[in-house]
């Protein structure tokens, strides 16, 4: 039985907020007697995860992800409740702890600018207690599987944005720890450069069991490389399960659209039964619900000269968009 | 690089206060008045220049941008303080700036012939171990202050504070004898002659008690390290990792 690596109960955190009126009164005022208010950003929170999967945190912008993944690998206290994190209390920091995790921040650096990438690599080398022949070794076989070579020797600042990822991951990735904290990898990267990220993401977690957690607003990354979600809706988490079964439920129908051989096809197929969506001559399009999706292509197949037909999913942006901006989603 | 080699010596030549203080002592005659003869009050200053150069810290300003941009979050989860890496820094940059200094002191000479001196062989070494315990000091100071960042978000203007005492009472502007005898038996229970003033008393072959003074730099090392590990721990609990 696969255990749990990451136990989170009853979890909440508080930040106190201080807020000033605008202009010079205002100023005068935020001076002498600041009014601080305290908010509570995550409210009491449960999930645990397994190890070696691969879970994608979902929220809007403000959710609270991104706090919760900052207290998962330790970097701020939680306010109240408790989180396991292989069997660490986070917040300790304690050696062992952090010699198993990484946190990778997109747009945030910690290569030094002004040296070339293998510097900070033999730095953090020396940090997680490597030798210098272990460190070789694994710079060798990352450097492989992200697919950089020269750019190891160039300094960091001269590297493009998708180079200089890589190389956070190499250096976010030198002790190999088996537990990643991702938070919006692939922010800023083109397409192949995020389609590469995803792909040597995928091929870590199958060789090494590491388990990912997640953040990201694109939502191929989530779909790529998540099969369980966790979506937080200010502060609180609204669903946590599969992905496909959250997009089953979020999108209950498909739409086809039809291409009949004549128009006279299409009239019949419109007061045939099916819910017509749209119909323009001989193209009409219908929702159909998943769950009889297949009889329905078949009934349709027999009974009409059907030229072309085409199956589109709804784009999935949408579809999630809908559970990060309500909080009562009804699943 | 040569950016690199510009900025490494505007660092060296930016220490050169002491110069500036030599020359108002010496045109006044004020070191009549503390019976100090002008060559040692020379190697007193040149002294100075040389253990402000390899005591400076700056690591509340580098704590403090890091912490407000984010930059401290990837080195919080990691198996190492993040301070011994602003250390580190401050001894490399101590290490470049060595060269500079002593192009700086080459020309003191030519122009200070007089002054010229070679200390002992114990002497140097003492004064290279006091100097550097006069860093270790100035370190931690800041270090504390700049954990202050955790609760205020700009612990720079604190440090500002600090700086008038230092600048006054490390024996950077006037040596800490010149003070009347009431002042001084006060200043010598705060640590800021230990940090200018002491090793460059040591090192110019002033009259210094050493035993004395290196034992006042261990105990104010033992005093603020404990209180830099509690404020350490305590504002890391507060941590927000705004800007990131």
């Amino acid at each position: 039985m696969v255990q749990n690596i990451i136990d989170v109960r009853n979890l909440s955190k508080s930040f106190d907020i201080s807020s000033k009126e605008p202009g010079l009164k205002g100023t005068i005022k935020h001076f002498f007697k600041r009014q601080t208010k305290s908010l509570k950003v995550i409210k009491d929170i449960n999930f645990e995860i397994k190890e070696g999967e691969i879970v994608g945190f979902l929220g809007a912008n403000g959710a609270g992800k991104t706090t919760i993944l900052k207290m998962l690998c330790g970097l701020i206290y939680p306010s109240e409740g408790s989180i396991l994190v292989s069997g660490y209390l986070p917040f300790r920091r304690k050696e062992n702890f952090l010699k198993n995790i990484t946190l990778i921040m997109g747009q945030k650096q910690q290569l030094i600018w002004d040296l070339p990438p293998i510097e900070s690599f033999y730095l953090n080398a020396s940090i997680y207690d490597l030798d210098k022949f272990e460190a070789k070794k694994r710079i060798k076989k990352l450097s492989e599987m992200l697919e950089i070579d020269e750019e190891l020797f160039i300094p960091v600042r001269k590297l493009s944005l998708g180079q200089r990822m890589k190389s956070e991951l190499l250096a976010a990735l030198i002790h190999e720890p088996n537990i990643l904290f991702l938070d919006e990898p692939t922010l800023g990267l083109d397409i192949n450069a995020q389609r590469n990220l995803r792909k040597f993401l995928q091929k870590y977690n199958r060789e090494t069991n590491a388990t990912i957690c997640l953040t990201s607003h694109y939502m191929k990354d989530i779909t790529s490389l998540c099969k369980r979600v966790i979506c937080v809706h200010e502060g609180e988490i609204s669903y946590d399960g599969k992905l496909d079964l959250l997009l089953k439920k979020l999108s209950p129908v498909k739409e086809i659209l039809i291409v009949c051989r004549s128009e006279e096809d299409a009239i019949k197929l419109e007061n045939s039964g099916f819910t017509v969506k749209n119909k323009m001559k001989n193209e009409i399009t219908i929702k159909i619900e998943n769950n009889s999706i297949t009889s329905s292509l078949k009934t349709i197949l027999n009974n009409f000269d059907i030229e072309d037909l085409f199956i589109n999913e709804p784009p999935i942006d949408e579809v999630i968009g809908k559970v990060l901006i309500k909080k009562d989603y009804d699943f | 690089m040569l950016e690199y080699r510009v900025e490494i010596a505007l660092w060296a030549i930016s220490g050169i206060i002491p110069f500036f203080m030599l020359n108002i002592w010496t045109n006044n005659n004020l070191n009549e008045s503390i019976n100090i003869s002008d060559v040692m009050l020379s190697r007193y200053f040149l002294c100075a220049f040389f253990v402000r150069q390899f005591s400076v810290v700056w690591v509340v300003f580098s704590f403090e941008e890091d912490s407000l941009m984010g930059k401290v979050s990837p080195y919080l989860i990691q198996p190492l303080n993040p301070f011994f890496r602003y250390f580190a820094q401050h001894l490399a940059e101590q290490i470049t700036r060595f060269p500079f200094a002593l192009i700086i002191a080459f020309f003191f000479f030519i122009f200070n012939p007089e002054s010229i001196w070679i200390p002992n062989l114990g002497i140097l070494l003492l004064s290279i171990v006091s100097t550097f315990l006069s860093f270790l000091i100035q370190f931690l100071i800041q270090s504390i202050v700049a954990c202050l960042c955790f609760w205020t978000e700009k612990a720079s203007s604190i440090e500002r504070l600090l700086f008038i005492p230092t600048l006054f009472l490390s024996g950077l502007l006037a040596p800490v004898v010149s003070f009347p005898a009431y002042v001084k038996s006060w200043i010598y229970l705060t640590p800021f002659p230990y940090l200018i003033d002491f090793p460059a008393n040591l090192l110019s072959g002033n009259e210094t008690n050493i035993s004395g003074g290196l034992s006042m730099q261990i105990l104010w090392i033992l005093l603020l390290f404990p209180l830099f590990k509690k404020i350490w721990f305590e504002g890391t609990k507060k941590y927000t990792a705004m800007g990131s």
